[in-house]
């Protein structure tokens, strides 16, 4: 990885990391993601639908007509 | 070292009326205001007005050493003048127009659990105001967001506090904090689709607000914004305490991401206070790194530290987070707050450890990833371009207030968002201050006097109780005025004339 440079903080998450790495078997987190990431895909589908039925009509028109001013 | 502090929110939402780009958004602002001010807890007796006299002769009076001082309505009045609605809420917190938009500044809380519940309270609190708004005849819609952009070049803000010791110098405050201001974005970013100021060039960055900011320090908030801002407007005893005043936050819809940043920051400050941080991990160009951590979603961009070393905002993160845990846990036993302190220890953990090795996976809990999910949904299944005006519907309408309607809500009611209350515990929120600053106070006064309450502000209440001045009740200590220090008083006062003459004689 591009911030592996030798003599770097000890405390960081990188040795966090590098730990993760020697002691997690990979696969399994890997499993984890891939499992996780199933489920969502399958829910994306049913998600889009429902959010399609509240989202605002005309989409160019609603976006183009909402101007703020600034605040603070 | 724990995450208790006294702190609050201050969201100005974006105000829009479809169909009508003619309307002035300071009167809209107001309609939802004063819409809101019409709840029937709100109007008995009459409305109660800002007081807005920061300078006050009784300005080193502690907690509720009342007294008699003369005060001049006239002076009040005059503010009042400026036409800009104001409404003191019950549950302690102050719902107003800021220049063009409407505000909600939360009570004053001592804890980020509290933080997010108040917070969340002024959603409801907005859209109820826009409901009530929209039934006054020939009004139209008003609708409200929770963001901090029109992605045309205006930004709007959503500001936190922390009272911290006055002791502590300014300059460790700025060494500390700016990276990891400029780091926590990939915690508590909001998610936007468009990058640069108007959002003109196609993309998804993880923050609203990162492109609007110029400066490292400074004292303004509407051109020029600062990393960290310099207001010092304690609100209380100058002399102990400086208000902390953070503007670079964005407007979270999530209760997680809420939760993180106000608890991952108030650790931070707690190290700062105690000087636990070495300081070795100061950015060299805090203000572009701000932007090119916003615009790389995938975490990788390397960060130019002063020494020379590049980082990722995640190992930055994780530096602030083992100091974080290591600091907390040489003190267990410490802290009376010690549970809600390891819970956003073992949150932020859990958080940094998953953007780690997918940031998919925090999709149910923090808004930028909620939000690039449904973005990805459609870029996928519509063959859709950064540029889309579907894709900005969709990250506009992900902040509408409106339960049927706003996106995060609609995610939320479908299992697919995480929260840490209920909506029973919201609603009461909004009606109710939490029990332990001086927002108890302010707020069983309004609830409880109305008729007798002509003013307040964040440190004072100023009563009419038929003499012949009027009595101003300071209240320069954040955490006095609770219900454990005046709750069973207020029991037992039926009028605010029986409540002062029992603080006289107490």
């Amino acid at each position: 990885m591009a911030t592996r440079e030798p003599g770097g903080q000890s405390q960081s998450g990188r040795s966090r990391r590098e730990e993760d790495i020697d002691q997690a078997p990979a696969p399994e987190a890997n499993a984890e993601v891939t499992e996780r990431h199933e489920k969502l895909s399958e829910d994306v589908d049913d998600l889009l639908d429902e959010i399609d039925s509240v989202l605002e009509e005309n989409a160019e028109e609603f976006v183009r007509g909402y101007v703020q001013k600034g605040g603070e | 070292m724990s995450v208790r502090r006294v702190m609050g929110t201050e969201i100005e939402y974006g105000v829009s009326v479809p169909g009508q780009p003619g309307a002035n958004p300071m009167v809209t602002s107001s309609q939802v205001v004063n819409a809101y001010g019409a709840r029937p807890e709100l109007t008995r007796g009459g409305r109660a007005r800002w007081d807005y006299e920061e300078e006050s002769p009784l300005r080193d009076a502690r907690g509720f050493s009342y007294s008699g001082a003369l005060y001049d309505p006239a002076e009040a009045l005059a503010d009042e003048d400026l036409g800009l609605a104001n409404v003191i809420l019950t549950n302690g917190a102050r719902l107003y127009v800021d220049h063009a938009h409407p505000e909600y500044s939360t009570p004053e809380v001592t804890n980020p659990r509290d933080a997010v519940l108040w917070d969340k309270a002024g959603e409801r609190v907005m859209a109820e105001a826009s409901r009530r708004a929209a039934t006054i005849p020939g009004a139209h819609p008003i609708h409200l967001y929770k963001n901090n952009t029109d992605n045309k070049g205006a930004s709007y803000g959503a500001h936190e506090n922390y009272l911290m010791r006055r002791s502590t110098p300014f300059a460790d405050i700025v060494m500390h904090l700016t990276p990891f201001f400029v780091t926590r974005q990939i915690v508590c970013g909001a998610g936007r689709v468009g990058i640069g100021q108007d959002g003109n060039t196609p993309g998804f960055q993880i923050s609203q607000r990162a492109d609007f900011f110029e400066v490292e320090v400074g004292l303004e908030t509407t051109l020029k914004r600062p990393i960290i801002n310099t207001r010092d407007e304690p609100h209380a005893d100058a002399d102990k305490y400086r208000r902390l005043h953070v503007i670079i936050g964005d407007a979270n819809l999530s209760e997680i991401s809420t939760y993180l940043k106000v608890g991952t920051t108030s650790l931070v400050l707690s190290m700062i206070e105690e000087k636990a941080l070495p300081g070795d991990l100061g950015i060299a160009d805090p203000v572009s790194e701000l932007k090119a951590v916003s615009h790389d979603p995938s975490l990788k961009h390397l960060v130019r530290m002063r020494d020379g070393r590049r980082l990722t905002a995640l190992d930055i993160q994780w530096a602030f987070y083992e100091r974080a845990r290591a600091f907390a846990e040489a003190r267990r036993g410490e802290d009376e707050t010690e549970e809600m302190t390891f819970d956003v220890l073992d949150r932020w953990e859990s958080i940094l450890d998953r953007l780690g090795r997918d940031p998919g996976l925090c999709a149910d809990e923090l808004d930028w990833v909620a939000k690039l999910r449904l973005l990805d949904g459609y870029r996928e299944r519509e063959s859709l371009g950064w540029a889309s005006h579907k894709l900005q519907l969709v990250d506009l309408q992900y902040s509408d207030v409106r339960l049927e309607k706003g996106l995060y809500h609609r995610l939320v009611a479908r299992g697919s968002m995480k929260t840490l209350f209920g909506e029973d515990e919201v609603r009461r929120a909004m009606v109710e201050p939490p029990g332990d600053t001086r927002a108890y106070f302010r707020g069983r006064c309004l609830a409880q006097y109305a008729s007798e309450v002509v003013a307040a502000s964040w440190d004072s209440v100023i009563f009419d109780v038929g003499r012949e001045s009027l009595v101003r009740v300071p209240m320069m200590e954040p955490e006095r005025g609770t219900r454990k220090h005046v709750g069973a008083l207020f029991d037992r006062c039926a009028s605010a004339k029986d409540l002062l003459e029992a603080i006289t004689s107490g």
